[in-house]
């Protein structure tokens, strides 16, 4: 029993960083139909940034990271001008492609920058770990809970009641009538990419202060796949909830698992879960079904 | 100057190879491939096999994602699946290569109908999603499936060996892998003149005028599948043979955007454009390598630069193809030509 109550404890506040990166992928999905797969790439692009600010710049951790977000949100910025501009009303393959290279490009301009070699991330918590009862987290785990919920809760809020985050709704829901009511719906897509960015680099950070980051911390990303198919690919409380059930699920899953087969069933299982899903319900637990007319 | 074909028999119409020049041009070809064995040092070969087996994978996928309009981003498993039945096949029971060829492609094609199940409900981006699933399935499968695998130390294969004539060097290889890929190539450009190929063009441009039309989706999605899932799975059994070592790493997520970075910057819908960008992609890293190596004598350490340069160059063409010549070469090669054959009356 307590082992189950270790790893569910676990699995919330890994699935924690998971919900807000999927939150940035369901930010740029929701308003512009486009399914990026450089989210991961965001991440560490973000970490390396954070990694700069913090043990090369040796500046103190909130500016750091409050210059990550601006050097995230720039690259989202000019990601979109640059490159997804073009992609505008093309085939699904034709976006999921560029995207693609778009993570091809940054992981390989990461290498080239901060080479393929692992690192780590000075401490920036303290090192005794949280007790609950009987359980124990790291500390490092359970900040990056608490810093990812409360960015979420910050960007569900701003979404949800401020002014442009209205205006961006109302581009990604309709944008033929967000244009007439006078809405700059092309600078609400780039203002989604930034937004989207600056998500999913500050989990990027989150996730690199638990584990290091190196090139391939993009690749943690694919399982936020299985988190927003879960949670449907455009909701917003969807990706939250997805994004700790999926964390419970590796956790609890490898716990178990593990010894029987030799590891890696941690990565395996949200992609399982994910087919499972998939099968039953093809639209996630919240998305809305496509009404196609011809 | 000539400004069309003028044709008089339906017959003349309905011809693969277009015009007496066409025909020429591809005796040519098969002339200068039989011979490039004969000239070109093992080096060349081993490109030559590369691009061989890169244009059979491609034709399969652009089969299923060109023609039939599912993306699938699981393309390397499939691949992978085809090498593994070949490596454990020919090293535990001494398979001959060309019995292998076959099986590969139908063990791959029927763990393509199982991945393909999925197209009943979903398409779009839902589908890719659910290929990239079967793709890190599959991968775990390749590494924890140990007594079949043998996990991340692989299978050696012994040499191919075709009648007795053991295929030990890349040039013996070669004899197999350019004739499987013409093969492939040729079924692949007359698939599209039967019903079913043109059941998936209409599948691709429209599902639900194609389903009006009485062609049944789930069915042809699947075979769709699992036509491309075959192609997959030969060029698999030719990677086993033409490496001599299959392990896990051959087959990641890399391997099957490199599988559609293929056929988008060679050109989707067109079997040419598969060709070409297979090809293409074959090519590229090599020039790179043989650029960064003429700097190597100004800057000793440039050739620990060539992996992550490589993959920024990987996707700068991916980008770069989509944002700037969505069709790919298979286009820009028909607007050259037509350049050339309107001359002087060509404009853009």
């Amino acid at each position: 029993m307590d082992l189950f109550l270790q790893l569910l404890v676990t699995g919330i506040a890994a699935g924690g960083i998971y919900a807000l990166v999927a939150m940035g992928f369901v930010l740029i999905y929701k308003a512009t139909r486009i399914i990026n797969f450089a989210t991961g790439e965001f991440m560490m692009i973000g970490a390396y940034f954070f990694y700069t600010f913090l043990a090369v710049a040796r500046l103190p951790p909130v500016p750091a990271l409050a210059l990550v977000l601006v050097c995230a949100a720039a690259l989202g910025w000019v990601v979109e001008r640059l490159i997804l501009r073009h992609m505008l009303g093309q085939p699904v393959i034709s976006v999921v492609m560029v995207t693609l290279g778009l993570s091809s490009i940054l992981t390989g301009a990461a290498e080239l920058i901060w080479s393929a070699e692992f690192l780590s991330f000075p401490p920036i918590f303290p090192r005794a770990p949280i007790v609950l009862g009987t359980l124990v987290i790291r500390s490092n785990q359970f900040w990056g809970f608490v810093i990812s919920m409360i960015a979420a809760s910050a960007f569900a809020l701003a979404l949800k009641f401020s002014r442009l985050g209205v205006a961006m709704r109302a581009a990604a829901d309709d944008p033929t009538a967000a244009y007439s009511m006078g809405i700059d719906v092309r600078a609400m897509f780039t203002l989604a990419w930034a937004l989207g960015a600056m998500a999913a680099s500050l989990g990027g950070v989150l996730i690199a202060n638990i584990g290091g980051v190196q090139p391939s911390l993009g690749q943690v990303a694919l399982k936020i796949f299985p988190v927003v198919i879960l949670g449907g690919l455009e909701s917003i409380a969807g990706a939250v909830l997805g994004g700790i059930l999926i964390g419970i699920i590796e956790n609890i899953a490898g716990g178990y698992l593990d010894p029987y087969v030799g590891g890696g069933v941690k990565d395996l299982a949200p992609f399982v879960v994910l087919v499972g899903i998939l099968m039953v319900k093809p639209y996630g637990l919240f998305g809305k079904p496509d009404i196609e007319r011809l | 100057m000539r400004i069309g074909h003028f044709k008089e028999t339906y017959t003349a119409d309905e011809a693969v190879f277009q015009s007496g020049f066409v025909r020429s041009a591809l005796v040519l070809l098969f002339l200068g491939l039989a011979g490039f064995p004969f000239v070109a040092g093992p080096y060349w070969l081993y490109l030559a096999n590369h691009a061989a087996i890169a244009i059979t994978a491609a034709v399969g996928l652009n089969i299923l994602t060109g023609f039939a309009g599912q993306i699938s981003l699981g393309h390397a498993a499939f691949v992978g699946i085809g090498a593994y039945t070949a490596a454990i096949l020919s090293s535990r029971w001494g398979w001959p290569i060309l019995v292998c060829l076959p099986v590969s492609g139908f063990t791959a094609a029927v763990c393509g109908l199982v991945v393909g199940a999925p197209s009943m409900r979903m398409k779009g981006l839902y589908l890719c999603i659910t290929t990239l699933a079967a793709q890190m399935i599959f991968e775990f499968l390749f590494v924890r499936a140990e007594p079949l695998t043998n996990g991340i130390r692989g299978i050696n294969v012994p040499p191919a060996e075709v009648f007795g004539l053991v295929l030990d060097t890349e040039g013996k290889l070669y004899f197999v892998t350019i004739p499987v890929m013409m093969a492939a190539v040729t079924a692949g450009r007359n698939l599209f003149r039967t019903r079913v190929g043109r059941a998936w063009v209409a599948i691709r441009d429209r599902d639900i005028s194609a389903e009006l039309m009485g062609i049944n989706l789930f069915r042809y999605k699947l075979l769709a599948f699992a036509v491309s899932s075959f192609y997959a799975g030969v060029a698999g059994c030719l990677y086993a043979h033409l490496y001599k070592v299959v392990t896990p790493e051959h087959f990641p997520l890399h391997e099957s955007v490199r599988y559609l970075a293929m056929i988008i910057i060679g050109g989707l819908g067109s079997v040419l454009g598969a060709i070409y960008g297979a090809i293409f992609m074959t090519l590229v890293p090599e020039l790179l390598q043989w650029i960064l190596g003429r700097f190597q004598q100004a800057h000793p350490a440039i050739m620990q630069d060539l992996f992550p340069l490589q993959t920024v160059v990987f996707g700068a063409l991916i980008v770069a193809f989509l944002v700037f010549e969505p069709h790919g070469l298979a286009e820009m090669w028909r607007r050259l030509k037509d350049a050339f054959r309107l001359w002087p009356f060509h404009r853009e």
